[in-house]
């Protein structure tokens, strides 16, 4: 029992490290193309909240509760997480945004928040359209990749 | 005789301590942290105790979890079981659940009754109609574990009724698989299990099922901050039961259970739980009362990770 009990704490110590020290292969998981992966049908949807103060208040309380641990609250990205600000965010339409917070990109670490209500997604999205976009080499250290 | 009333403030609180039991007490305990930890950024719970849905640990986040369970059996004693839990988001498509399992039975003891290590795969990496998840589970409990994780083959009231001293010694080492299929469709989640459980014994296969169905109370969020906003509040219900085992499939004889639940999640990561359950067959219990409260840390995996750098 006590064998057992150590074998798979050890084991549950090392998935932790393990996700922990994985490194990002900068060829895998370009975010540019994953967005462009969104489905037609859906690239073109409208957002029913767009310009809407109360959704972009509501989508910054949202992005804050379940992103900003990753992409950090002013949204410029943080290690693994890319910058939301950066040209290739804010050139994709409000349907590829929707989307890839919909499914997420699971292998590259982004999960998928089909869990919210796509009325809460919507929020997300709009807030995440009012965040300005960099100049392209304001911020070089983390590049997103096209 | 002494009144109670007139005891000293410090011995009524140990009085009442002792009429609680060790194992409540740690729960109230934990639960009291949870409460006070700061705010960690990142999401809830669903509303399910015992049905799984296709939704993933984000990757790097450690949610810890206590979930007691009160037991109001037909003709045994009454139990509190509970589990700790351990959910640990290894990848996007990958969560991994490690759990500490116990129970105290009114006038009988205390124990801890063995560990579960489960881990979690979804199958397709986006969101379709259906979505399917492997669960693959391997627990080493003995027979004296009342927390009602799931419930396959005929059910557990008359196991329930036997002594601590004589089900502690029963070793129960089994391995599980679940097929979790799970859909949303307009902020509702319907979510399927299929249940198959195997004593590494010589004991055969037995099987159960889980259904749920839940919904926010409100879809869209409020634009101000709040802890009772409508879209914090998930309510659903659960259907589980014993699908009997190998050599006689089916419901006729097993326990079914249906359970509703109420789900709160706290902007600061921590989400409360309840589902008040009642038993639906001669071999199921009167009712049981479920609690529960977990909160999450949020990139505990990229932290620990630097350490090792």
């Amino acid at each position: 029992m006590r064998r057992t009990v150590m074998a798979v704490t050890i084991a549950m110590v090392l998935l932790v490290t393990r996700t922990g020290l994985a490194k990002k292969d900068p060829r895998k998981g370009d975010l540019g193309s994953e967005l462009r992966r969104a489905p037609i049908s859906v690239q073109w949807l409208r957002n029913p909240y767009a310009g809407q103060d109360p959704a972009i208040r509501a989508g910054k309380k949202l992005y804050l509760r379940h992103c900003a641990g990753c992409h950090g609250a002013d949204g410029r990205g943080k290690e693994k997480a890319p910058n939301l600000s950066s040209p290739t965010i804010q050139s994709v339409t409000p349907g590829m945004l929707f989307w890839f917070l919909k499914n997420g990109n699971l292998s590259e670490g982004m999960p998928a928040w089909s869990r919210l209500p796509d009325q809460q997604l919507w929020q997300i999205v709009t807030f995440l359209q009012t965040l300005c976009p960099e100049l392209p080499n304001q911020n070089a250290s983390q590049p997103i990749q096209e | 005789m002494r009144s109670r009333a007139n005891e000293p403030a410090a011995a009524q609180r140990l009085s009442l301590l002792k009429r609680v039991g060790p194992l409540p007490r740690i729960n109230l305990a934990i639960l009291t942290t949870f409460t006070l930890l700061p705010f960690s950024l990142d999401a809830g719970e669903g509303p399910y105790f015992i049905t799984y849905d296709h939704h993933m640990e984000e990757p790097g986040n450690l949610e810890i979890a206590i979930n007691p369970v009160l037991g109001l059996p037909k003709s045994a004693n009454t139990f509190v079981g509970s589990w700790t839990e351990f959910e640990y988001g290894v990848k996007g498509w990958w969560t991994s659940e490690f759990y500490l399992n116990g129970q105290t039975t009114r006038h009988d003891s205390t124990l801890f009754t063995g560990f579960r290590w489960e881990n979690r795969f979804r199958l397709l990496r986006r969101e379709h109609w259906i979505n399917p998840v492997f669960y693959l589970e391997f627990a080493n409990v003995n027979a004296a574990d009342k927390t009602l994780r799931e419930v396959v083959g005929f059910g557990p009231e008359e196991e329930h009724a036997e002594p601590n001293a004589r089900t502690r010694m029963e070793k129960e080492r089994e391995i599980e698989g679940k097929l979790i299929l799970s859909s949303n469709y307009k902020g509702w989640n319907f979510s399927e299990n299929f249940i198959a459980e195997k004593n590494l014994s010589n004991e055969p296969w037995q099987f159960g099922y889980a259904l749920g169905i839940s919904h926010p109370l409100a879809l869209a969020a409020t634009p101000e901050p709040c802890s009772f906003c409508r879209e914090n509040f998930h309510a659903g219900i659960e259907f589980y039961g014993g699908l009997g085992n190998w050599h006689k499939f089916g419901l006729p004889g097993a326990s079914r259970y249906i359970a509703p639940v109420l789900a709160w999640d706290l902007p600061n990561g921590t989400t409360f739980r309840i589902s008040p359950t009642f038993g639906l067959t001669e071999n199921s219990h009167r009712a049981l009362i479920r609690f529960g409260v977990s909160y999450e840390f949020a990139g505990l995996g990229r932290r620990l990770g630097h350490l090792f750098r």
